[in-house]
This record gives C-alpha cells, structure tokens and sequence, in this order.
C-alpha cells in the first residue's frame, strides 16, 4: 500500500481517527476496570479500618469530625472505640492513615494507607511505630493525649533516623486522629459542644501567629455556634473536666509547624 | 529467521536502551529502588513498547510523514494508560508502588525511539520482535540496577534478606546511588563487550 502523502486532508483524518479509536478504547478499558478499582479501595479501607480495631467489633457508620473520618466500633452494643481515617502533610507528600483507638482512647493500631516518603527513610512510618521491641519507638498501646511529639521537640517518641520530619508529620496526624476521636465521643455522648467554642476563643489571640490554625478552627466556631443555641446550663453540667483538657492539648502542639518548615530545608 | 533473530538479541545486549543507548533515565533512576519495582516497570515498559511498536508498524503507511510523532505519542499514550487502568485494578500492590512513574512511559524515548526509528520502517513481525527484545532488554537491566540496589542498600534482594538492613548503605536506595549504581554497571558492561 502506497504511503498517505501529507496533504491537510490526510493529515487531519488521520488525526482524527487515530484520536477517535484511542478514546474509544480508553473509554471502553476504564468502564471495564472502573467498578474492580473502586472494589480495591474500598476493600483496602475496609481492611484497614478492621486492622486496628480488635476482633469481633461491629463497625458503625462513618462520621465526618474535624474534617476527618470516624468509625466508631460496637462491642456487643457497647461503644469499644473507633477508627479513624487522618491525614498530615509528610515530607514527600500527605500521609493518609487509619488509626484505631479503644473506648478509653488507647492506640490499638494503625495502618498507612497512603504515602509519599523517602524510600529507605520515611516509608519506615509503616512499621517503626508499631515495633513492640522498642518501647521508645513504640506507639500501639499506649493511651493517647493528642500530644505525641519526637524526642527531638521534647516528646518522648524516639523519631525515625534521618527522618525527623516524617515521623512529626506522623505523630501529627495520630494527634489530630485523637483530637477528632474524642470531639466525635463527646458529641455523640454528651453534646458538649461548648467546650470547644470556649476553646476557639482561648485561642484566637495564638490564630494570628498561627495561618494554619487559622484556617481550621473558624470553621470549627461557626459549626459549633449553632449548637450554642441549646440551653447552656444542661451542657456545663454535662462536661467533664478532663475532657475539656483533651483538645487544648493540640494546641502546645502547633507551634511546632513553623520549626517544620524551617527545618525542612536541612533535610532535603 | 536470521534476520529476526538479530532483531531481537539486538534490543538485548548490542544496543540495550539502559546500558548502551542509554535512554529512559528518569524511570530507570527513579524506580530501581528495589528489584521488584524495577522488574514491574521494566515489563510495563515492555507491554507498551511492544503494543505501540505493533500498531504503529500496521499504520505507518496511514499515518502522513507530517503528523507521525503526535500520531505516535497518542497511540503510545493509549496503552500507557491501559496499562494504569488495569494495573490499578488487578495488581493494586504494584500500582501503589508505581503508580507515579507509570505515566512517564509516554515520554520515555526508548518507546518513541523505537517508534520512529523501527515501527515505522518495517514489518509488523520485525517491529513486535524489536519492541520484546528492546522491552526485555529494559526489564533486564532495571531488575539488575533495582537488586543491586536493594542489595546494598537494605541487604535483601527481590525482599529476601540476605544481610540484616542495618548494613546496607542507604544512599544505595536514594537518588545518588541509582547514579552511582547506574555508572559502575555500564563501565563494567562497556568494558566486557570491547573484549
């Protein structure tokens, strides 16, 4: 068969069916594919999500807190803790994990679901915090106080080697995990929902310094001022003193961003 | 036969894309962190090559000289993202791993290379021929480049252990020791063939 000559119009019919048949093809390839992927990530979840909650658990469902996921977990009716799916900005990239805390906030598990980190370094985020060898490493079992930091910040988790800024990022995410665990316990439980408006104001002063803070917590104030509506004596009643401390414990947290950032530079 | 058999030891060891024409640098550097990752990038690289090579091979009379590289980057394009389709649906581990890198196989020039300077210039036998050994020439020396690396620097090779990681050389398993790595194997190579 003689060779097509570049004339416009072979050119261009060329073109174009070559086009048609390739996004023919893609269409028909994704359509076909389409319903086995979203089957991967949901199972994936799934998996994870039952990876660190203990056996046996009947998993309700899922509940938005603070921009996170929750799933709470029932024992035989009784509330045995929950899942949650967070997220913090690592070194390569956002790390998306699920962790799992029992009804008194005590870490059972956790699984990374996604992540961008150092091959060799960060990826270690995977298993270095679970490693039941080392105690100064090991975060699975201990009770959670929102305020887990790397011994290098004066925290008393032994970061990954020659990835300080992977395992802040973790701890980080594991923290506001716990903060959103809690938050959705005590709303569920009690409807105590002033305790974090009364903490939003607290705060305000420390906003300014902070952009990133700034961005969340307005939002958490306009959700929560709603709810003020509802008489204010049933809900002061209700409170309990150490659960108004549990959320303020992000906030010593913070600051620690800025270091991050400046930091970060050291390591690339 | 002969000719065919030429074809295909060719993409192999004489002009090996990796060691000797030393195109597609960024996937080979980039996914050679282990041997496995740079097996599974080699045999996708594989699979498009050939399919490109096949189809472009029955069309280079249709497609007109003035549009063949947009008409062979689509194609190429079409199957690399095949590939992305059905490795995110039936090989998730692999995909999670890869899937970064997978759409880079459109730019990378062995798959144009061979495009241009075979597909279009000879049978549909020839081309196929040409884009296996060029493909397994590829998963060759990835899977060599991603166990040397694995093996330095984490002491395991395709997972195994053979040494306990705490020996192994980390730069091995970062940017820097893919270059290193990449150098010390096309040296020996380059010297062992001008024997």
């Amino acid at each position: 068969m003689e060779k097509l000559q570049s004339s416009f119009k072979n050119m261009v019919l060329s073109l174009v069916i070559i086009a048609v048949v390739a996004a023919g093809a893609l269409a028909g390839v994704y359509l076909l594919t389409l319903e086995t992927i979203n089957n991967q990530k949901a199972a994936k979840q799934q998996a994870a999500i039952l990876a660190v909650l203990p056996e046996g658990v009947e998993i309700g469902e899922a509940e938005e807190v603070n921009g996170l996921t929750v799933y709470k977990a029932y024992m035989d009716g009784e509330f045995a803790g929950a899942a949650v799916e967070t997220q913090a900005d690592g070194f390569g990239g956002p790390q998306k994990i699920m962790v799992g805390f029992d009804a008194e906030g005590k870490i059972i598990n956790y699984e990374v679901l996604e992540h961008q980190e150092t091959p060799g370094l960060g990826d270690h985020i995977v298993e270095w915090f679970k490693n039941a060898d080392k105690p100064g490493q090991n975060i699975i079992g201990r009770q959670a106080d929102g305020a887990f930091s790397v011994s290098k910040d004066g925290g008393d988790v032994d970061a990954i080697t020659a990835a300080t800024i992977s395992s802040r990022a973790f701890l980080n995410a594991i923290n506001k995990a716990f903060v959103a665990f809690k938050n959705g316990e005590v709303e569920a439980a009690t409807g105590a929902s002033q305790l974090h408006h009364q903490e939003a104001e607290a705060v305000e002063p420390e906003v300014e310094k902070q952009p990133q803070v700034a961005e969340e917590e307005p939002q958490v104030v306009e959700e929560e001022a709603q709810e003020t509506q509802k008489p204010q004596v049933v809900r002061r009643a209700r409170k309990q003193p150490k659960e108004v401390q549990e959320p303020k414990a992000e906030e010593p947290q913070e600051p620690k961003v800025n270091e991050l950032v400046e930091t970060e530079a050291d390591y690339e | 036969m002969n000719n065919a058999l030429k074809t295909f030891t060719n993409g192999l060891l004489k002009e090996n894309p990796t060691f000797v024409l030393v195109l597609g640098m960024c996937p080979t550097l980039a996914t050679t962190t282990s041997a496995i990752n740079g097996m599974s990038m080699g045999l996708a690289t594989l699979f498009v090559l050939v399919c490109s090579n096949v189809v472009i091979s029955l069309l280079k009379n249709l497609i007109p000289d003035k549009v063949r590289i947009p008409a062979f980057i689509v194609v190429i394009a079409t199957f690399v993202t095949l590939v992305q389709l059905l490795m995110q649906a039936y090989l998730p581990a692999i995909y999670d791993v890869l899937g970064l890198f997978i759409p880079l196989i459109v730019v990378n020039c062995i798959v144009l290379g061979r495009a241009e300077a075979f597909a279009a210039k000879n049978s549909v036998g020839l081309s196929a021929l040409d884009g296996l050994g060029m493909g397994l020439g590829f998963t060759l020396a990835l899977t060599i480049l991603g166990a040397l690396r694995e093996l330095l620097g984490t002491g395991a090779c395709f997972g195994l252990h053979l040494f306990p990681d705490n020996y192994g050389a980390l730069i091995f398993v970062l940017a820097p020791g893919a270059f290193i790595a990449l150098a010390y194997l096309m040296a020996i190579i380059n010297k062992a063939q001008k024997k």
